[in-house]
């Protein structure tokens, strides 16, 4: 359906094709959150990772710093339709993390990201390995802001940006695909931005 | 509780400025009643079928009869200008929602409620504020609404009514950052922990749920000040527009 006199702004060839369908390009780096930014002292932050409620393993923040570095750049799509280009991020691959934590065979292939505000979202297994996510501590060559989910934030840069939850401390294998924060509150349990998996009965 | 899909055709019943850089756009759609605080998304189409998709915040009371957006001026915008220069009543665009299931308040949620808003952030607070009048609860709520000056405030004459029918219900502060303040209890200056104290004071309530809704500066400077001034951050919901570096 037109819209009268609607013309609109569209992006270069480069750009548009970049972009995924109902996303617009942004310069700047929104910032969203349900509530409040935690600020949390690296001192007390400790990554854990579970197997339902069972710990697997466990770093401090020194400990965490002690693992394998892994750099990525590309582009991010948040679901409120702006998406970043060539976003550069730094931090530890969950792959580096499951082998430091001597995970011979993870136990499900279904995943919570855990975070100190009580946010979660869920990941299946297959979108974490593989070099397709990280633990991020930095954005753009510096320490990660607080109100990006700094000390360290879930980067997993080909789902809707919901999915890299901020202010991380843990991820939790799960029994089944269970539905995280947003995803009990109308949105897509997947969420990829190239089929356009905003909410829950988006195909 | 989101149910998304499919697109509506919206009919614009009326349109016109509620500030300089802010107008309301009054639209009838057959999509389900809102909850206060929801948001629904807009689409726009030119001719070549390029179009534009873009989020706008609720205003109207779950129970008007149009829903209600407001919609800032944004210069260097793409969709925004379009709502100030070429819109007019008998258009139609298309929309979906309405959406979200965090950033609202029913009824039955109850009070004292702590509503803080920054700019153009007012729109889901004020459809929580209409939400509130409407359902006749007794809870308090406080309206802490920071804009530029008073020029810059929405709604103000409807809000200024409320206080004066329930004064000791609804409290209508109004902050402005760069004018004069309006009224006796207004503010002038940018809210910090030690106005949060004195505002929480003269409000007498311990709120049970705090809604902030402004840009992301006004936002984290709003719960800054609430923390500082003892406000728990589990009981304070924020919702967002724009950036940090």
């Amino acid at each position: 359906m037109a819209t009268r006199g609607f013309t609109g702004r569209r992006p270069a060839a480069a750009t548009a094709s970049r972009l995924p369908p109902g996303q617009y390009l942004t310069e700047d780096f929104p910032v969203l959150a349900k509530g409040p930014t935690p600020r949390v002292d690296p001192a007390r932050w400790r990554f854990t990772l579970h197997d339902g409620p069972r710990p697997l393993a466990s770093w401090s923040w020194d400990e965490f710093n002690q693992l394998p570095r892994t750099r990525w750049q590309g582009d991010i799509h948040c679901v409120t339709k702006w998406s970043k280009f060539d976003t550069e991020w730094q931090g530890v691959s969950i792959d580096d993390l499951f082998a430091a934590a001597g995970l011979a065979a993870p136990p499900t292939p279904w995943l919570l990201a855990r975070s100190l505000d009580d946010y979660d979202t869920n990941v299946p297994l297959a979108d974490l390995v593989g070099g397709r996510a990280m633990i991020a501590t930095h954005f753009d060559g510096r320490p990660l802001h607080a109100e990006h989910g700094g000390p360290a934030r879930l980067l997993v840069p080909h789902l809707y940006f919901w999915k890299s939850a901020k202010w991380i401390h843990g991820l939790r294998f799960t029994q089944r695909d269970e539905a995280g924060f947003w995803e009990l509150r109308g949105y897509h349990m997947y969420g990829d931005p190239w089929k356009q998996q905003r909410f829950s009965d988006d195909p | 509780m989101s149910r998304a899909s499919p697109w509506h055709e919206a009919r614009i019943e009326r349109i016109g400025p509620v500030t300089p850089r802010i107008v309301s756009v009054m639209l009838s759609a057959a999509v389900a009643p809102p909850v206060a605080g929801q948001h629904v998304e807009v689409r726009l189409t030119a001719e070549d079928g390029y179009s534009a998709q873009r989020s706008y915040s609720i205003a109207s009371a779950p129970s008007a009869p149009h829903i209600e957006l407001i919609i800032e001026k944004l210069d260097d915008g793409e969709v925004s200008p379009y709502f100030h220069e070429v819109a007019q009543a008998g258009d139609s665009i298309e929309l979906r929602g309405p959406l979200g299931g965090h950033f609202i308040w029913r009824p039955e949620d109850g009070g004292p409620l702590l509503l803080v808003a920054g700019g153009s952030g007012i729109a889901p607070l004020m459809a929580m504020v209409r939400a509130w009048r409407d359902s006749g609860i007794t809870a308090p709520v406080m309206l802490v609404y920071s804009a530029r000056t008073w020029d810059e405030v929405a709604f103000a004459d409807e809000l200024q009514q409320l206080q004066a029918q329930v004064p000791q219900r609804f409290v209508f502060v109004a902050a402005t950052t760069r004018g004069a303040p309006q009224r006796a209890g207004d503010l002038s200056r940018r809210l910090d922990a030690a106005q949060w104290q004195a505002l929480q004071a003269r409000w007498g309530q311990v709120p049970r749920h705090v809604f902030v809704c402004g840009s992301n500066r006004f936002v984290e400077a709003a719960t800054d000040g609430l923390q500082a001034a003892g406000v728990p951050p589990q009981i304070i919901r924020t919702e967002r527009y724009g950036g940090a570096s």
